[in-house]
Formats: C-alpha cells, sequence, structure tokens
C-alpha cells in the first residue's frame, strides 16, 4: 500500500526530515503559487523546478524514481484535460497542464515523505487549519488499512460463493458489498468513539508538544523561497 | 474491605425494545479477578459498558465509591480502564506513544509526565521498543499489550477486559495470561475462553438472560453451566 511505504519515508533522518513540518508546508505552498503563476516559456523554468525537487528527494535519501512514479498518479487526470486544451488548439498550454500537475505532485509527495503524519497534522494546525478537518485525515489515514482488509475479506468470501466483481453483472454484488462495508465502517467508528471516551475524550486532541523552530528552519524556508523566486523571475 | 465495584438491581433496555439486563447485582473486591461468562446477547458487554456510564440504565453502580454519573464521569474513567475486544477500535492515534499518551492527556497531565508514564505502561506490557510504531505494523498480541498499555497509563484500580483472547494464537493468549497476573489491579474478564478463565480467576460468575445466573469459584461455574455449552 502506498501509504505504508510513504509512512517509512517519512521517518528519514535527513536535514530535510528534520525540517519543522510548518516551514516545510510554506515551502510548499511557495513552490505551488510559483509553479501555477509562471505563464511563459515554461520550458526552462518547468526544468528548473523539477531539478530542485529532485535535489530534494536526493538530499532527504528518497528513491527518486520510485517517488517520481508515485507522483505520476496525477497524469491520468491532467493528460485528460491536457487531451481537451490541445483538441481546442493550444498545444503549448496542454504540455503546461501536464508539466505543472506532475510538478504540484512531486512537491506535495517530497512533502508528505519527509514529514511523518502526526508532524504534518500538528504543523497543518499550528498554521490554522480546522481541527475537525485534521480529525478526519488522521482518522482515514489510520483506519484506510484496516477498511481496505475488510474489503479484501469480503471479496475474498463473495468470490467463494460464486460472485463477481467484473462489470457485466458485477456491479450489483459491488453495491451490496459497498453498503455493507459502509455500515461496518459505522459501527467501528461508534466503538472507536466508546474507547475514546472511556480514555476521558472531551472533544479535543491534547498535544504532546509543541515544536519550536531553529535557525536552520528559517534557513531552508528563506533558501526555498529565493531559489524558487530566481527560477519564476 | 469494601468493594471497587458495585452494582445493584441494574436494568437496561435497548431502544428496539430488547431486554439487556433485567436486575444485575454484583460486587468485585480490591485486588479480586472475577471471570464473566455468558452466551452471545446474555447482557456481559452492556453491563461492562454501564461500569464506566457509557450506557446508562436504571439501577444504582458505584466504582471505587464514586457513584456512576454525569458529574463524576471523568474521575470513575481514570478509575476503571476498559479494555475492548477489538485492539484496532481502541489504538487510534498514528503512533504507538501518542496513543498510549491519550488518557493521560485527556486527564490533564502535562504532556512531558504523559509522555513518562505512557513509556512507563508501555514498558510494564514489554512494548516500549515499539513506542514510534504506527499501530497498524504491530501483530494481533502486540496490539492487544498497546491497548492495555493505554488503559494502565491513566493508572486504574481496575481493569475490565471484554473478551481478551479473541484475535489472539496460542502464545499471544499465554503472554497474555502471563501479563494479566502480574498486573495488581483488581480484574474483571469477559470471556468465553473456559481455560483463560481458569488460569487467571478464582471466581467467575454467569450471565443469563440479563441475570447473574451463577455467582462462585470458576471451576465449580464451569461445571453449573456446561450443559449449556460453557
Amino acid at each position: 500500500m502506498h501509504h505504508v511505504v510513504l509512512e517509512r519515508w517519512s521517518r528519514g533522518t535527513s536535514l530535510l526530515h528534520r525540517r519543522d513540518a510548518r516551514v516545510k508546508i510554506l515551502s510548499l505552498l511557495i513552490f505551488l503559487i510559483a509553479v501555477a503563476t509562471t505563464h511563459r516559456d515554461f520550458e526552462l523554468p518547468g526544468l528548473l523546478y523539477f531539478a530542485v525537487l529532485v535535489g530534494g528527494m536526493i538530499a532527504a535519501r528518497l528513491p527518486v524514481i520510485g517517488m517520481l512514479r508515485r507522483a505520476a498518479i496525477v497524469l491520468p487526470f491532467s493528460l485528460t484535460l491536457a487531451a481537451i486544451t490541445w483538441i481546442s488548439g493550444e498545444p503549448r498550454r496542454a504540455a503546461m497542464v501536464v508539466e505543472k500537475s506532475f510538478l504540484s505532485a512531486s512537491a506535495a509527495l517530497l512533502l508528505v515523505a519527509t514529514t511523518p503524519l502526526p508532524q504534518l497534522l500538528r504543523g497543518l494546525e499550528m498554521l490554522g487549519t480546522p481541527r475537525f478537518l485534521l480529525m478526519v485525515a488522521q482518522f482515514v489515514y489510520r483506519y484506510l488499512f484496516v477498511i481496505a482488509e475488510q474489503a479484501h475479506r469480503m471479496r475474498l468470501a463473495a468470490l467463494c460463493r460464486g460472485g463477481r466483481f467484473r462489470p457485466k453483472g458485477g456491479f450489483r454484488s459491488a453495491a451490496g458489498t459497498l453498503g455493507v462495508l459502509f455500515a461496518r465502517s459505522y459501527e467501528r467508528a461508534d466503538r472507536i468513539h466508546r474507547s475514546m471516551i472511556s480514555r476521558g475524550f472531551e472533544g479535543h486532541f491534547n498535544l504532546l508538544s509543541r515544536p519550536s523552530l531553529v535557525w536552520a528552519d528559517a534557513g531552508f524556508l528563506f533558501l526555498t523561497a529565493a531559489l524558487v523566486a530566481v527560477i519564476r523571475v | 474491605m469494601s468493594p471497587v465495584i458495585i452494582a445493584r438491581n441494574l436494568h437496561y433496555k435497548y431502544e428496539d425494545g430488547t431486554v439487556a439486563l433485567a436486575g444485575v447485582d454484583f460486587d468485585l473486591f480490591p485486588g479480586e479477578t472475577v471471570a464473566v461468562f455468558g452466551g452471545n446477547g446474555s447482557g456481559k458487554t452492556t453491563f461492562v459498558l454501564h461500569l464506566n456510564g457509557l450506557l446508562e440504565g436504571q439501577g444504582t453502580i458505584e466504582v471505587c465509591g464514586l457513584p456512576v454519573r454525569g458529574e463524576t464521569l471523568k474521575q470513575v474513567r481514570q478509575k476503571i480502564g476498559i479494555v475492548f475486544q477489538d485492539p484496532d477500535d481502541q489504538l487510534f492515534m498514528p503512533s504507538v506513544l501518542e496513543d498510549v499518551a491519550f488518557g493521560p492527556l485527556n486527564l490533564g497531565t502535562p504532556p512531558d509526565q504523559a509522555v513518562e508514564r505512557a513509556r512507563i505502561a508501555l514498558d510494564q506490557v514489554g512494548m516500549l521498543e515499539h513506542q514510534h510504531k504506527a499501530p497498524y505494523h504491530l501483530s494481533a498480541g502486540e496490539k492487544k499489550r498497546v491497548a492495555i498499555a493505554g488503559v494502565l497509563a491513566m493508572d486504574p484500580e481496575v481493569l475490565v477486559l471484554d473478551e481478551p483472547t479473541t484475535f489472539l494464537d496460542p502464545p499471544g493468549q499465554r503472554s497474555l495470561t502471563v501479563l494479566l497476573r502480574g498486573l495488581p489491579q483488581s480484574k474483571l474478564i469477559v470471556t468465553h475462553d473456559v481455560e483463560f478463565a481458569r488460569s487467571l480467576s478464582k471466581r467467575a460468575v454467569f450471565f443469563e438472560k440479563g441475570r447473574i445466573a451463577g455467582d462462585g469459584p470458576t471451576d465449580r461455574i464451569i461445571e453449573q453451566f456446561r450443559w449449556i455449552g460453557l
């Protein structure tokens, strides 16, 4: 599963891993804004943005090919958009859509692959993201695996009894499975809530520690902003 | 010595009209371990959920001298630690250490002390080396140990375990028996596993149709209710 690999990558100890999550989130934002607002002659800036990202991956001791392959998950979506743009007679813009989306996905992946989820959520919270959204993200991340396993077991059980998950005639059983999965997830949510209340939960998560910024974090943010600004200009 | 749990004439009916508890009287004494037997739907889990106020029926319950009601719930939930059947329901934080520290933080313990308590609890259950792992990287037995640590970190006087051997293989069950034997708290163990109960508790109760139909030495209860599958 993707998120298990990312989890392992995010527990590294490189210089990039050790930077404060807030600084990395802000750097990502600066990068995304710069990429999105670079309009003319994207070839050279695009290559330089790509070089910055690959440099970041190497500095974080992450497998570059593996990272780029995972970032390519956005391509089916952006290629569809690009195809429409191409047909409407704007081939350069079409190429830019693909390049920008791939760069943005790679940058977001670099953040996730160098920041353990608890730190990432804490960073987002300290930057003002609503707690409710973060709680939802945390629970989805935690229980994605459990629900996926449950779905896998149900699929096996259905196949054992001659069930089918192919488009022809399979949609009905797949819809039934989804319904049952939803009901079971709902029941599990109820049990989780009970166990939280049993341990004194009163509606908000308390933090174990509040991370503090060091000079290296400020330096990292400045360096990223300067690098991206030079490419952008 | 006064009991740590006193339940008197406990009644509970679910919204669909199912009577789950029909007059339960029960005492648990300090240091005692009691096995709770009974078929599915006999009222065992409903009874457990009353002990820390998750369900509220008619009758009275006292935990460590505190009546279980709105204003005492926070203290009651510190005094009585419930370990649920499926550890995946109990381990919801991104890392083991954060999960075990969840309870102490909710009690208002300062973060550094909460971490300290979490580490002590993890050490108690032999899971300290896994403190930075994500819960889904653990085996079923390890998850169960972490779930117990999460409750121990709150420093409870009573431990309630709901079917603790579910999902565990025989070595996992043996290791859980050794762990539970070493814990000083009074314990209430809801189980279908006769041998597991025999190895831990001298006293057992048998639930039937929302009532306690038998209460006495574990061996006698097992013998008495063997005819209905125990």
